[in-house]
């Protein structure tokens, strides 16, 4: 089925060209990065790409084994070497056009997929004690390739319209790779977005020197150029409902609303001024480029900085803060770094930058001035106990260790819930008990014509599985409006 | 973008304007609010919407100039756009015949009161409005909020107009004439924190609709967090509207002025 199929010609001689030895005795490659010094001056990013020869020569670490466990690792089976022996015998477009058949955005998520938990941790190479083939690398250099090649001459292969037309309610990674899938198949597509930039997380959480929105944008023209209409500012549920929308002649809603809602600890003092959600922190920032000069925003750019958690939102704060000018940024973590959920590169590149890691620490007060702003933190040192029902080690309050600490700003970043716009303004419209929509293996709701995923589905997940969802739910979608 | 159709100014402070915005204007409901940026570079503000006319698919905003990007929206003209207005949000209003209902506004809180008004009346309420500014010049939508109440308490600080005092004895002597069964109370939030004492003292239920800090409106930020009953709520989803004798009022000042310098 995949245009690159292990039993390629090219591919069995690519397979003779070199050794399993010459091969495997290649170091991976390095990823080219802006000094730490320099980039936390500004908002540029930090990972420059590989250059052709050094992906070259890393796809040729890739074995091409005969039953490829990366591809095992990867959420939506990705045909890993199949995209990785393109790279190798330098046929760059037909790397990209594999990673298409499978994943929206590979340009995306070959720089925020966790591959050390996917792909690259089952990769052949952590049997032999080696470092796994830089996937993740790979397939960003793949994409970006192909993003940045003249694209005026292609034949733009337009889908015949079948008539039926399609709503999307949010334009995150789920609701945008939906959107692709359901343009190619013929519908007429319109992607509501309650903010007035389109991009979900991509947008608004992610920042620029991880994920440049210039690589976001690049999808989006690629849809809109697929006939995929983008409505911004408009809440479905609010500025348009589920009647209406059926009003309008929609044969389907698909809701990627996403896990909007940012949690606190609530504990004493959070409501103290300079305390807030990385959602808002990163939001003023990302999307309404606080700090900016010209733009009206505002956002406090302070000296002591704590972030409390330790997903990639926490690494996102921690190292804006930086970039915000912040001399002394904490990330106080109430586990140790082995269970942090964040990828390892943020771990790293959070580091180098110089952040502190105040690992086994948990926040359990904050104390304001007279003006009601925080000045201080009292966090409470932990220690690893027993494992709970996840397999990891829960951590427990060392007694009468509690410390206070000055702190300008808090950043709290320990998970987010559901968005309830839609649950709440749809009647009859399942939802579990943590709030998230209900839906089948289908990914069908109990409404029949409306199909949902990503995080309003998953919780806080991951791009990747947004992504995956949206492709799912199109073919289900799909199947479901054909047997009509 | 969306086109400001019509302007009025109502003090020199305070504008009107009508916004071409049909699908809110189509769906929005007494209490609803929209977020608007006024430019590309602009930030997101909250603003009650007054009025709307689904026939002409338009809604009316009164704004206060307070800060820059409220300025900038008080000094647009007819003719001119604005970047972007979403909505309509939040939880609308709970209307019911609840038999006498006093809806007390202050300053530019007569404006989202007045949708409320209107509707109170037409389910058949007895509606006795209080209205309270500074001074005379400050006292707006007059016209309107007599139009749908049974009767209207102006109170001003320096006596210029109507009866001088606070609004909080408009209220009170209202409630010590004859049984009260609600109170509405839109304004600055040190108003609806006395408000609210005045009426916990005498036992009457009261709504107040809290204008707090907003970036998205959706309920994405936490920016709009105030301690309802002990609770962390969010405005823009959970209200704008709560019972105001479980507001946290001193909380929420506190927290209006997080960009003050
Ligand atoms: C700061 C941050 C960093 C992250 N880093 C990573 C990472 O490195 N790797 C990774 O894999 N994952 C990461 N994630 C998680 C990942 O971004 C999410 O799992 C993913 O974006 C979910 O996609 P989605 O399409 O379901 O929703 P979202 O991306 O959340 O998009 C939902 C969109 O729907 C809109 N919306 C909501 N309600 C409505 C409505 N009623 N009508 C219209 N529109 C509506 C919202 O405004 C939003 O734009 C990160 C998340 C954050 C916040
Ligand atoms: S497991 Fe590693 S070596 Fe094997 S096919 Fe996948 S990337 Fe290549
Ligand atoms: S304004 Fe962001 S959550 Fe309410």
């Amino acid at each position: 089925m995949t245009i690159s199929p292990r039993d390629a010609e090219w591919r069995e001689e690519l397979r003779q060209a070199l050794t399993a030895k010459q091969r495997t005795s290649i170091p991976r490659a390095k990823m080219p990065e802006l000094q730490a010094a320099y980039r936390v001056t500004c908002n540029h990013e930090v990972n420059q790409g590989l250059s052709v020869e050094m992906a070259v020569l890393e796809a040729s670490r890739c074995l091409d084994c005969p039953d490829p466990q990366c591809v095992t690792g990867c959420p939506v089976s990705i045909n890993i070497p199949g995209f990785i022996k393109n790279i190798e015998r330098r046929e760059f477009k037909d790397a990209a056009a594999v990673l298409k058949e499978t994943s929206a955005l590979p340009a995306v998520c070959g720089r925020v997929c966790p591959q050390e938990r996917q792909c690259e941790s089952k990769c052949i190479y952590n049997k032999m004690k080696k470092q796994p083939v830089a996937i993740g690398y790979l397939e960003r250099f793949a994409a970006d390739t192909e993003n940045m090649r003249d694209h005026s001459h292609d034949e733009v292969e337009m889908p015949v319209m079948n008539g039926k037309k399609v709503a999307v309610a949010g334009s995150g990674p789920a609701g945008l790779s939906f959107a692709g899938a359901m343009a190619r198949l013929g519908y007429d597509v319109t992607v509501y977005e309650a903010l007035h930039e389109i991009g979900g997380v991509l947008k608004y959480g992610i920042p620029e020197f991880r994920l440049p929105n210039s690589v976001v944008d690049i999808e989006i023209q690629a849809l809109e150029r697929l006939g995929v209409k983008m409505v911004n500012d408009c809440i479905i549920g609010k500025t348009l409902g589920y009647d209406k929308l059926l009003e309008m002649g929609y044969d389907g809603l698909f809701v990627a609303s996403g896990a909007g809602l940012p949690r606190f600890m609530g504990i004493k003092g959070e409501s103290l001024v300079n305390i807030m959600s990385s959602n808002e922190y990163l939001t003023r920032i990302n999307l309404m480029h606080a700090g900016m000069p010209g733009y009206a925003t505002p956002v406090p750019c302070v000296d002591r900085v704590a972030v409390i958690g330790g997903g990639n939102t926490a690494m996102d704060s921690v190292r804006t803060a930086r970039r915000m000018g912040a001399s002394k940024v904490m990330l106080v973590y109430r586990r140790s770094e082995d269970e942090m959920p964040a990828r390892l590169e943020e771990v790293k590149h959070a580091k180098e930058e110089g952040v502190e890691f105040m690992t086994l620490h948990n926040p359990v007060e904050y104390l304001g001035d007279e003006n009601g702003r925080v000045r201080a933190m009292c966090v409470q040192r932990m220690e690893l106990g027993e494992p709970d029902e996840s397999g990891r080690r829960s951590p427990v309050p060392v007694e009468g260790a509690v410390e206070e600490i000055e702190v300008d700003l808090v950043i709290v970043s320990v998970g987010v819930s559901p968005n309830p716009l839609i649950p709440s303004s749809i009647d009859g419209l399942d939802v579990t008990r943590r709030g998230t929509i209900e839906v089948n293996g289908e990914m069908q709701s109990s409404i029949p014509l409306i199909f949902a995923g990503g995080d309003i589905v998953r919780g806080g997940a991951t791009v990747i599985l947004a992504m995956g969802d949206g492709k799912h739910a199109a073919a289900s979608m799909h199947k479901m409006l054909s047997d009509k | 973008m969306n086109k400001i159709l019509e302007k009025e100014h109502f003090s020199a402070n305070v504008v009107k304007l009508v916004v071409d915005a049909p699908l809110i204007a189509a769906s929005r409901r007494p209490g609803n609010f929209v977020i608007v940026i006024n430019n590309a570079k602009g930030e997101r503000i909250p603003l009650t919407i007054a009025d709307a006319d689904p026939v002409r698919g338009s809604i009316t905003l009164v704004v206060q100039a307070v800060g820059d990007s409220t300025r900038a929206i008080c000094a647009m003209e007819p003719g001119e756009y604005l970047h972007d207005v979403v909505g309509p949000l939040g939880r609308p209003t709970h209307i019911e015949n609840f038999g006498t209902v006093v809806c007390s506004g202050g300053g530019v809180g007569v404006a989202p009161l007045l949708p409320i008004i209107r509707a109170m009346k037409e389910v058949g309420n007895r509606v006795v409005s209080v209205l309270a500014a500074r001074s005379k010049e400050l006292i707006i939508l007059e016209q309107q909020v007599r139009e749908y109440s049974d009767e209207v308490i102006i109170m001003t600080d320096d006596g210029s107009y109507g009866t001088k005092g606070l609004v909080t004895q408009g209220v009170e002597s209202v409630i010590q004439r004859e049984p009260v069964d609600m109170v509405v109370t839109i304004g600055p939030a040190i108003m609806m924190k006395f408000v609210a004492l005045t009426t916990l003292k005498h036992n009457v239920p009261t709504l107040c609709s809290l204008n707090t800090i907003m970036v998205d409106g959706t309920g994405m930020c936490g920016a709009c967090r105030v301690t309802v009953d002990g609770k962390m709520r969010f405005v823009c989803i959970d209200g704008p509207e709560f019972d105001a004798h479980k507001v946290d009022f001193d909380e929420m000042m506190l927290r209006l002025k997080s960009y003050q310098k």
